[in-house]
């Protein structure tokens, strides 16, 4: 009895209970780092997207052209075509890994939003293939025929168009959390919903190719980006959630 | 082996765990379906602070369909489930910030340590230090491997990595299925004084089970699920 | 309460009468308003000073294309109203009319191709509403490939349901879009619809043919509601008495 009176004593009340909380910013970072984590531990999976990225760039000269002046002119199309697919790539296990061991499962009980924690594992998805891919896409424009002072346009609207589409990445991996060999179904979900970002981004690195201003299509580029930022993680939790069911 | 036991019950684990006013969960008349399956046929339940309630009943009698529609999983075409008074509809995440749900299989990731995985689980609800995951990983036996990848570990050893993030979590209701799958002995005597130390704190535990559970006859409730 | 029809219309046997009472006064106006819009549209109405009888593809075409949208706005708000008030049967409604709204998708395509040949020597054109509707088509796909993927039928309810919310959000955004796309490539499209100066003769079949086509598609989506629903309830008993009568 009396050893159970000084358990007690050691427990806190509700109200230290919450205060040992952590923050949602707290929340965001800790599963951040997590996936980040994991994701380096299977290191291998990192370079597939980029070096599919870099084939998909070969092909065209190779089906096309060598010449780089007539490259240069379709250069924004394949480089855009090419990220987007490489997108695709990592989608299919960006929730699914964590929906077979359960892990995710614990995330949807824990209590705190899903939607904080989801934004989380995109934003690791986006640091992981996004970003890589627009540090990329400068190097493979080069060896496009792509003049240098096109570079950093291209470096901005690859870098902001792969967020939106990290974003309905996550919004179609989610949706096709429940189903077996999503691969095919998650492009066909994904795909029409990304035409803005292929027009857009497209746009502006043709623009920024021929040396015209390319504001116009770049911040279109943002406004989507910001969008998808709002509404993506409240259809990706809702889709979650439905399929853990 | 009971030697052990005794030893390791007698280094309580003393973190936070509830200490929290009494509270009753409550189900009532839940109806459930899966397709064309009525799985769940008007369970009625109540479990309060200091309860532990065992479900019974044969492979496909409703038993985890029965915890996951109470830990919210699983929407149940009709009854409702009230935690504290207050249907848990009303305010889920409230809900599952104090309740723990562990299934059939370890939550752990296998590429990530033991220590690692109670960090990034549990460390979205609540905050703790190094020593008290110590602690935790002490009191269930698992300190010796905390520190390896969990996919190298057998399935005991994962079962008890779970059991330390489940007293991590330090939260009044447990849920629990199958609770004792893989454990040896020891182990399942391990998980029975675990409960029965969350119910004399004040805790409540709702665990389904094929083998009655090594827990005091002392606030134990049985539910004895049928196929309908 | 003026609520107490929207929760009958929940219960299955009452919305299957429901629809059966009301599947006639769906299709025998949407049959004389055809039959009427057809005579005045292909024979009454004069032939355009411009497009001569081309344009009469146009009352086929247009009505089709405003149902392409309108029953994917349908499938989106029944979708919408399943997961916010957990209505079995909204579900039931959007599943009926995505394959209505899929056709209808197609009958545009195919009729704004013919049309093209005439006006624009090819069958196909990268016009701005005939790319828009192509993507709406993939929309239409990607709902009933998603829908099909899942064995149980709840799941692929709800998920189904948030992706024709997403859906629905992105289709200005995606029409947006590709207007914007059209005008840096080409020049204005050919205007086929909405001249100021259409005349009588050729608007009052017109509007005969948009008011037709969308009660046809109420009686096609109250056959498809019946046998919807009654596939869903094949257990219960209400069918067995329905069917056995």
């Amino acid at each position: 009895m009396a050893e159970i009176n000084i358990l007690q004593a050691g427990m806190p009340s509700a109200a230290s209970e919450r205060a040992s909380a952590p923050s949602a910013v707290a929340v965001a970072r800790l599963m951040l780092e997590r996936d980040l984590r994991l994701a380096f531990r299977k290191a291998s999976q990192l370079v597939q997207p980029l070096a599919f990225f870099a084939m998909v760039t070969t092909l065209f000269p190779l089906a096309i052209t060598p010449e780089l002046t007539r490259l240069r002119h379709i250069a924004s199309g394949v480089l855009w075509a090419a990220a987007l697919l490489s997108s695709l790539l990592a989608l299919e296990f960006l929730f699914r890994d964590d929906a077979q061991d359960g892990t995710l499962e614990q995330y949807a009980l824990s209590g705190r939003a899903l939607t904080g924690l989801l934004s989380a594992k995109t934003a690791a998805h986006w640091l992981l293939t996004g970003l890589p891919l627009a540090l990329m896409a400068p190097v493979a424009a080069v060896a496009l025929g792509v003049p240098g002072r096109a570079l950093p346009g291209i470096l901005a609207s690859v870098t902001l168009g792969t967020v939106t589409l990290s974003l309905l990445g996550a919004v179609g991996a989610a949706l096709t959390l429940g189903v077996r060999r999503a691969g095919a179904l998650l492009s066909l979900l994904t795909l029409p919903l990304a035409i803005p970002v292929l027009i857009f981004g497209a746009h502006a690195t043709q623009l920024a190719i021929r040396g015209e201003p390319y504001g116009a299509p770049l911040t279109l580029l943002a406004a989507l980006a910001v969008f998808g930022m709002t509404l993506a993680p409240l259809a990706a939790a809702a889709a979650v959630r439905i399929n853990l069911e | 082996m009971s030697e052990l036991g005794r030893l390791t019950a007698h280094q309580d684990y003393d973190g936070p765990v509830t200490g929290m006013s009494e509270a009753t969960l409550r189900g009532e008349n839940l109806h459930l379906w899966r397709g064309e399956r009525h799985v769940l046929r008007g369970v009625s339940f109540t479990v309060t602070s200091g309860e532990c309630l065992q479900l019974t009943g044969p492979n496909g009698a409703g038993k985890t369909s029965l915890l996951r529609t109470v830990c919210g999983m699983s929407y149940p075409e009709g009854g409702r489930i009230r935690w504290r008074d207050r249907d848990v509809n009303e305010d889920l995440p409230a809900f599952h910030a104090e309740m723990a749900y562990l299934g059939h299989e370890p939550p752990l990731k296998g590429e990530l340590t033991g220590r690692e995985n109670l960090h990034y689980w549990v460390g979205v609800r609540r905050r703790f230090g190094q020593p008290e995951l110590g602690r935790a990983l002490e009191r269930v036996g698992a300190q010796r491997w905390a520190d390896r990848p969990v996919r190298t570990l057998s399935a005991g050893q994962k079962r008890r990595i779970a059991l330390a993030g489940l007293l991590l979590m330090a939260v009044p209701l447990w849920l629990l299925d199958e609770p004792t799958t893989n454990l040896d002995v020891e182990g399942q005597r391990l998980v029975g004084t675990l409960i029965d130390e969350h119910l004399a704190a004040g805790g409540l535990a709702m665990a389904a089970v094929h083998h009655p559970l090594a827990v005091s006859e002392q606030g134990l409730r049985r539910l004895e699920l049928g196929i309908g | 309460m003026a609520w107490t029809w929207f929760h009958r219309l929940a219960s299955p046997p009452h919305l299957y009468r429901t629809a059966r009472r009301l599947t006639p006064w769906f299709a025998w106006p949407a049959a004389l308003l055809i039959l009427g819009g057809l005579i005045g549209g292909l024979w009454l109405a004069p032939p355009d000073y411009q497009q001569g009888d081309a344009y009469r593809i146009m009352y086929v075409h247009a009505p089709s294309a405003w149902l392409s949208l309108m029953v994917y706005t349908i499938m989106a708000v029944a979708g919408g109203i399943g997961l916010i008030w957990r209505m079995k049967v909204a579900h039931a409604v959007a599943a009926a009319a995505a394959p209505i709204g899929a056709s209808f998708t197609l009958a545009t395509l195919v009729t704004g191709s013919l049309w093209g040949k005439p006006m624009w020597g090819t069958y196909w054109q990268w016009d701005p509403r005939l790319t828009s509707e192509l993507l709406l088509f993939f929309l239409y796909l990607g709902y009933m490939g998603l829908r099909a993927a899942f064995e149980d039928l709840q799941r692929a309810d709800r998920v189904s349901a948030v992706l024709a919310v997403v859906g629905v959000i992105n289709v200005p955004i995606i029409h947006y879009s590709v207007v914007w796309w059209n005008s840096l490539h080409q020049g204005p499209s050919v205007m086929y619809l909405g001249k100021p100066t259409m005349p009588p003769s050729m608007l009052v079949p017109l509007l005969m043919m948009f008011l037709g086509f969308t009660l046809f598609f109420g009686a096609v989506l109250m056959v498809r509601l019946r046998g919807e629903v009654l596939n869903r309830e094949r257990s219960a008993r209400w069918v067995g008495e329905e069917i056995g009568a």
